[in-house]
């Protein structure tokens, strides 16, 4: 969890002189990520050695939440994409659905790379309705993203009824479509398995996770992968990037700067749209995933768009933020109830370490929030032996709870998210 | 003054226009689909007076009345309030423990179980309430991922080894005794809930809230321009705790008429949506109590007489795209309609000025130094 | 506006020429027959008073807006400027007044975006950048996040930005609005280097000693249309006033003095911080406003007016300090720990400064608007049921008794102009029996019919025995209703003046800290 290192960061109002602040020195972000996963492998060990679970880094455990993470990572790059050119995107749900639909039908006809491309065709269809109605209409976002998710399942359901229903016999499931091939970098996963089956503290749980992420992967899950430093690349190094961005921080001005912005938000969504329904596509045509199935996506757009939040609209950080929720996705079904438990020691020990930082930068509140934090969990540990089944099915979404209510404050949306931009009406 | 023609046009030309586009697409889907689509919509409408179907219509547009009222109240104040889905699921399951547990005189039990829903129904509104308030964390995301849970506490809640009651292939919470139950009245062969009334009662009570009282101007002032609000005294943070609360409390009802008219038991079975089905109604209707009663019927009437559809070989699921189209379509035309009204007042004032105002040629004047 | 081609300095072809340039929205007229000769390589004072037409003017030679008649040239040649684009084109480039930059988007993107097709955004770009940097004295790195940057270097990048776009022919919307007098200084040095370099400036102020600090040539602008042009170095003040708000201008004097003993409210040793610094926004201030008497507070904007009032109004929080509101019946109340309603209700009348966004909730019809602020009291409520036909009834009387202008009560307020919407503002906070009115720029942007019955107005209620807070920036309003008036300079409260015999341009002086701390101006 990389959160609570800065509780409260004033934020300049605007309009009002604010004085140049302190230049901090800044670590790169890939330098951070590093930092954290390493931070992270380690919490995980010592509690795995710990409690004596070894679900927590076993290579069964990453790939599961590599293939749970997926989605959620693409929906997440999709509202990264849309937000960045200033449209809130609450449909990311409706268009992965309509995803689902799209590449179960594709891969039935024609394959499974035709159904990746009508996944991504219905996702960005899905897009395009939500520009019509937010930029062109002005329709409040959060409205029209909500009908979208209405709009997306009843359109799904129906073309399910209409064209599987006559193949599979159910209106609620596809035929079984062709999945992606899978590829295991074979020298190097056999390795890392023996050394996973050493049960060398620290060494097997690195090989452990490594492993999970190099065997049986698919096509559609490097390209995933690859999408996001290319998302970056594309925002934050292009022309066509910077134009887009600025729709979404200052329309008014980008309008004054002879840049398109109807055009910029409509391309945002649309692509939007597409990241959507190829998430859509990572739940039917992955192995191990079921084939197009009613209700299947099951609020991942809505986790996407939380991972997005939770990784500060940057594609690392959402990366960050979908492997957490694809983690603990994973971890209990792998490991089930005791998994989780041993979740909450890892946790506990992530607190202690915020706790010590935050004393040494003399932020005594924060230190005194995590110092309570920890006992709760620390409680709730010691005085269980699982957790009850029922709740385990959803660790992710307290997760999500959890995480927003800690780091909504330090966030730094783009500034002109979700607002209503009209050409001509600036001052 | 404001003329009858303006506000005709502002509040029921956009949803017949929305309804009438939809029916218009969804024809089309039904002509690719190779059906007939006059043929479709009249056995929907025939459905209507065939066995129960219009009770059953107003019974369930009861039910998403209560939804309706529940999110419009936090449109209100431009609060997202997603939640109302899981609000009502803790509410009934809590309130059907509860009501399921007691022995109590008629009346008195029946209020009990009410004000347990409602509590409930709020109680589960703070937690993104407060969220909101105290962590600036969205309500949308946190609300979004409090209905996910909530099927994990009923889960929870009505397994036999806490309070649940395994009934055959179902589990639920032990069934209301019948003095905690709400009389139905038999019409024809259907059975209209008793709770029709109780939801009339308290959408005329919304009505007075937002229209006659401080409480609802504040609240109305506080989502249109909360820096205006703010100004006069209304605190923003405030209005949405008690917005949202206020919400929560409406949505644990959303349930009771099922409950304390049908069910008497509460079981991972029950219906789910109801809560996301009262957004689209709230747009509907606009916020106003009559306009989500409409919306509530017409939704629930696509409900109800879908079925009717599969005797011709259509599929049902076209009354849920005619839905989806109905919401986009209805917020798209209510902003066009808006627009086009400011506009013309603007003109109308400019018009009715022109002479009085300003005139730009009479000060020229002056000249040089 | 013979004089404005007649006395055109004859240095070659005008960079700018606007001829007859005429611009209406619904219900106003903007523009009228404006007329506007730049000669190439001058700063050119554009000046007026707030509303009086100069921003349109702008917008229109930018291309932001489209004259609805009257034509543009450009060194010469008649152009359409359709969009900015156009306006870029032909060497135009805008400095607006609210800087139109991005918080999250570093200098050097600010700067390159839109304009990526000059140079790329790469090493090239980059390396042009750091040569216009230099040029106009731009000292941040190009990879700052621009919400770490200050105004004036804010002000700095906008600039550069239109620089970057080869602009010749710069327009300063209100430069020094936003900015310390070191800081106008610095700008001023940076303009007249440009200006050897050979670019044309036009710069619109409405502040006399800058404009004769900086300008070649002045053009005065009065409700919409150009009245006259002139030679700074020659012209005095008094002339240039004159010209602005013009001979037949309704004076805001206040004739006899009714200030009287009595206390209403009383504010010592008010502190303000800024959210999450130890800054102080508001810093010590300590005043006394009697019965009867108008205290005006005058200051370049952005020096802590705006949190005074909202201090006062308890809309944001004080750090420290006393206030007290002596009521009616001479009985003094604290108002530290009372929310904004509590202190509406203790007698407190509030004019706001953006009165969009603080007075008026626009889309609700005007006898709603009426309720807001006084949704707890007669005659609009009755505690905590609203009172629907008392509300239309009182709005009647305000829309009758303050003149606005409305085909009826129930249109929106968005519907009516600026200075109807400003009279049913006056009429509503007047109507709640104050004891103490905070007037913020309460004639900002208003048609001068409405800022004369405003001042009436105000001026009526103090002989009725109101204690009145005024902010104003228009200094000969200040001074024509105050009859003290304090300076406010960083936050803090730094000299008195008497407005029987302070000038404007002593004022305006005090305000920009030249007149020394704590000294009174006289």
């Amino acid at each position: 969890m990389t959160t609570t290192t800065e509780f409260t960061r004033p934020e300049p109002e605007s309009g009002t002189p604010v004085p140049a602040r302190r230049q901090r020195p800044r670590i790169p972000g890939w330098l951070r990520g590093v930092i954290w996963a390493v931070i992270a492998i380690a919490v995980m060990s010592t509690a795995s050695y710990a409690t004596g679970v070894s679900a927590l880094t076993s290579s069964n455990t990453a790939s599961t939440a590599l293939r749970l993470a997926l989605p959620i990572l693409l929906c997440a790059l999709g509202g990264l994409w849309a937000e960045r050119s200033g449209v809130i995107n609450i449909g990311l749900e409706g268009m992965m659905i309509l995803g689902t639909w799209g590449a179960a039908w594709g891969a039935y006809y024609g394959g499974v790379w035709i159904g990746l491309l009508a996944a991504i065709g219905f996702g960005a269809l899905g897009g395009l309705l939500h520009a019509v109605a937010t930029v062109t209409f002005r329709v409040n976002h959060i409205v029209s993203g909500v009908a979208i998710n209405l709009l997306g399942l009843g359109v799904a359901k129906y073309l399910a009824n209409l064209i599987f229903e006559p193949i599979s016999g159910n209106p609620r499931q596809s035929p079984t479509v062709p999945k992606f091939d899978t590829y295991s970098a074979v020298g190097l996963s056999d390795w890392l398995g023996s050394l996973e089956d050493e049960q060398r503290v620290g060494l097997s749980d690195v090989a452990g996770v490594l492993k999970g992420l190099v065997s049986g992967v698919a096509p559609l899950t490097m390209i995933a992968i690859v999408l996001i430093p290319v998302s970056y690349w594309v925002l934050w190094r292009t022309r066509f990037g910077l134009r887009l961005r600025s729709c979404g921080e200052n329309p008014v001005a980008a309008e004054s700067l002879g840049v398109n912005v109807y055009r910029y938000k409509y391309l945002g969504v649309l692509i939007s749209g597409g990241f959507a329904g190829m998430g859509g596509a990572s739940l039917v045509l992955l192995k191990g995933g079921a084939d197009y199935l009613e209700n299947q996506t099951n609020g991942r757009g809505y986790i996407g768009l939380a991972a997005m939040i939770f990784g500060n609209w940057r594609p690392g950080g959402l990366l960050g933020g979908a492997a957490l929720f694809g983690y603990s996705d994973g971890l209990q079904l792998a490991g089930g109830g005791d998994a989780v438990l041993a979740l909450l020691y890892g946790a506990v020990i992530l607190l202690v370490i915020i706790v010590i930082v935050q004393l040494f930068r003399r932020r005594w509140i924060a230190a005194g929030v995590g110092v309570v934090g920890a006992g709760v969990l620390y409680a709730i540990y010691w005085t269980n032996d699982t957790l009850p089944s029922d709740l385990i099915p959803y660790t992710a979404h307290f997760v999500t709870l959890i995480v927003l209510a800690v780091a909504s404050q330090r966030l730094r949306p783009p500034k002109a998210d979700g607002a209503l931009y009209r050409r001509g009406e600036g001052d | 003054m404001k003329s009858g023609v303006s506000s005709w046009r502002t509040r029921l030309l956009p949803p017949l226009l929305a309804i009438v586009f939809a029916l218009l697409l969804s024809a089309i889907a039904l002509i690719i689909s190779g059906a007939d689509p006059l043929q479709a919509y009249g056995t929907m409408v025939g459905q209507l007076f065939k066995g129960s179907t219009a009770v059953d219509t107003v019974n369930l547009g009861c039910v998403y009345y209560l939804s309706g009222l529940a999110v419009a109240i936090g449109f209100q104040m431009n609060l997202f309030n997603i939640g109302v889905e899981g609000q009502y699921r803790f509410a009934a399951v809590v309130a059907a423990i509860i009501g399921g547990a007691l022995q109590l005189p008629p009346v008195l039990h029946t209020i009990v179980i009410l004000l347990v829903a409602i509590v409930s129904g709020a109680l589960y509104a703070t937690i993104p309430a407060v969220l909101k308030v105290t962590r600036g964390v969205s309500e949308v995301i946190s609300t979004i991922m409090l209905n996910s849970i909530v099927a994990g506490i009923i889960a929870f809640l009505v397994n036999a080894d806490q309070f649940g009651v395994q009934t055959g292939n179902n589990v639920g919470t032990r069934q209301i005794a019948p003095s905690g139950r709400i009389p139905g009245i038999p019409i024809g062969s259907g059975t209209l809930f008793g709770f029709v009334f109780i939801a009339i009662v308290i959408g005329a009570a919304y009505w007075f809230m937002l229209n006659r009282t401080r409480f609802g101007f504040e609240l109305k002032a506080s989502g249109e321009s909360s820096t205006a609000a703010s100004a006069g005294g209304v605190s923003a943070k405030k209005m949405t705790l008690i917005a949202m609360l206020l919400s929560g409390a409406v949505a644990g009802l959303v349930a009771m008429p099922e409950l304390l008219g049908r069910d008497y038991s509460y079981g991972i079975t029950a219906t789910q949506m109801y809560g996301f089905t009262g957004i689209a109604v709230a747009l509907l209707g606009r916020n106003h109590p009559g306009g989500i009663a409409f919306g509530a019927l017409l939704w629930a009437f696509l409900d109800t007489s879908a079925v009717s559809l599969e005797q011709i070989n259509v599929s049902k699921e076209i009354a849920t795209i005619m839905q989806g189209i109905i919401v986009l379509s209805v917020v798209v035309a209510y902003e066009i309609v808006r627009r086009a009204d400011l506009a013309a007042e603007q003109r109308r004032v400019g018009r009715a000025l022109a002479g009085n105002g300003r005139k730009g040629s009479s000060v020229a004047e002056g000249g040089a130094v | 506006m013979s004089a404005t081609e007649a006395e055109a300095p004859d240095r070659g072809t005008p960079a700018v020429q606007l001829t007859g340039i005429t611009k209406r929205f619904p219900g106003v007229v903007a523009n009228s027959d404006v007329n506007l000769t730049v000669t190439a390589g001058e700063v050119h004072a554009l000046c007026g008073e707030n509303g009086a037409g100069k921003s349109t003017l702008m917008k229109i030679l930018y291309g932001m807006q489209q004259p609805d008649e009257g034509a543009i040239e450009i060194n010469g040649t008649e152009v359409r400027l359709r969009n900015p684009q156009d306006a870029i084109r032909t060497g135009i480039g805008m400095v607006h007044q609210h800087f139109m930059l991005a918080d999250n988007l570093t200098v050097a993107e600010n700067v390159f975006l839109g304009a990526e097709g000059l140079h790329g955004i790469g090493r090239a770009a980059r390396s042009r950048l750091a040569k216009l940097a230099e040029q106009s004295g731009l000292h941040a790195k190009p990879d700052t996040l621009l919400e770490e940057l200050g105004v004036a270097d804010r002000q700095r990048v906008e600039i550069v930005k239109v620089l970057y776009r080869g602009a010749k022919i710069i327009i300063l919307d209100e430069p020094t609005a936003v900015l310390v007098p070191q800081e106008v200084d610095a700008l001023f040095d940076t303009i007249r280097g440009m200006k050897a370099d050979g670019y044309t400036f036009l710069f619109i102020s409405h502040k006399l000693d800058e404009v004769r600090a900086i300008a070649d040539t002045v053009t005065v602008i009065r409700r919409g249309t150009t009245v006259g042009t002139a030679d700074p170095k020659s012209i005095t003040s008094h002339e240039l006033a004159e010209m602005m708000v013009g001979s037949e201008l309704p004076s805001p004097q206040t004739r006899e003095s009714t200030v009287t003993d009595r206390e209403v409210l009383r504010v010592r040793e008010l502190r303000l911080s800024a959210e999450g610094s130890e800054r102080n926004v508001l810093d010590d201030i300590s005043f006394t406003v009697r019965a009867g008497e108008v205290l005006g507070i005058a200051g370049v904007e952005g020096n802590g007016q705006t949190e005074l009032v909202e201090t006062i109004m308890g809309m944001r929080k004080a750090s420290g300090g006393h206030l007290e509101l002596a009521e009616a019946d001479g009985k003094a109340r604290d108002l530290v720990r009372l929310g904004t309603l509590a202190r509406r209700e203790a007698g407190i009348g509030y004019i706001a400064e953006d009165r969009t966004r603080h007075s008026l909730l626009l889309t609700q019809p005007l006898w709603v608007n009426r309720i807001l602020g006084y949704q707890t009291r007669k005659p609009v409520s009755g505690g905590q049921l609203l009172d629907i036909a008392g509300a239309r009834k009182d709005t009647e009387r305000i829309v009758r008794e303050y003149d606005v202008r409305t085909p009826g009560i129930d249109v929106p307020a968005a519907a009516l102009s600026g200075g109807n919407q400003q009279k049913l503002i006056v009429g509503r906070e007047l109507s709640g029996n104050p004891v103490l009115l905070i007037a913020s720029h309460p004639t900002r942007g208003v048609d001068v019919g409405a800022q004369a019955l405003i001042w009436e107005q105000i001026r009526q209620a103090r002989a009725d025995g109101l204690a009145v807070l005024l902010i104003s920036a228009d200094l000969d309003e200040l001074i024509g209703l105050s009859d003290t008036i304090r300076v406010m300079l960083r936050g803090r409260l730094v000299s008195e003046a008497n407005p029987a015999t302070v000038t404007p341009q002593e004022l305006g002086s005090a305000m920009t800290g030249a007149a020394g701390e704590g000294e009174e101006v006289q």
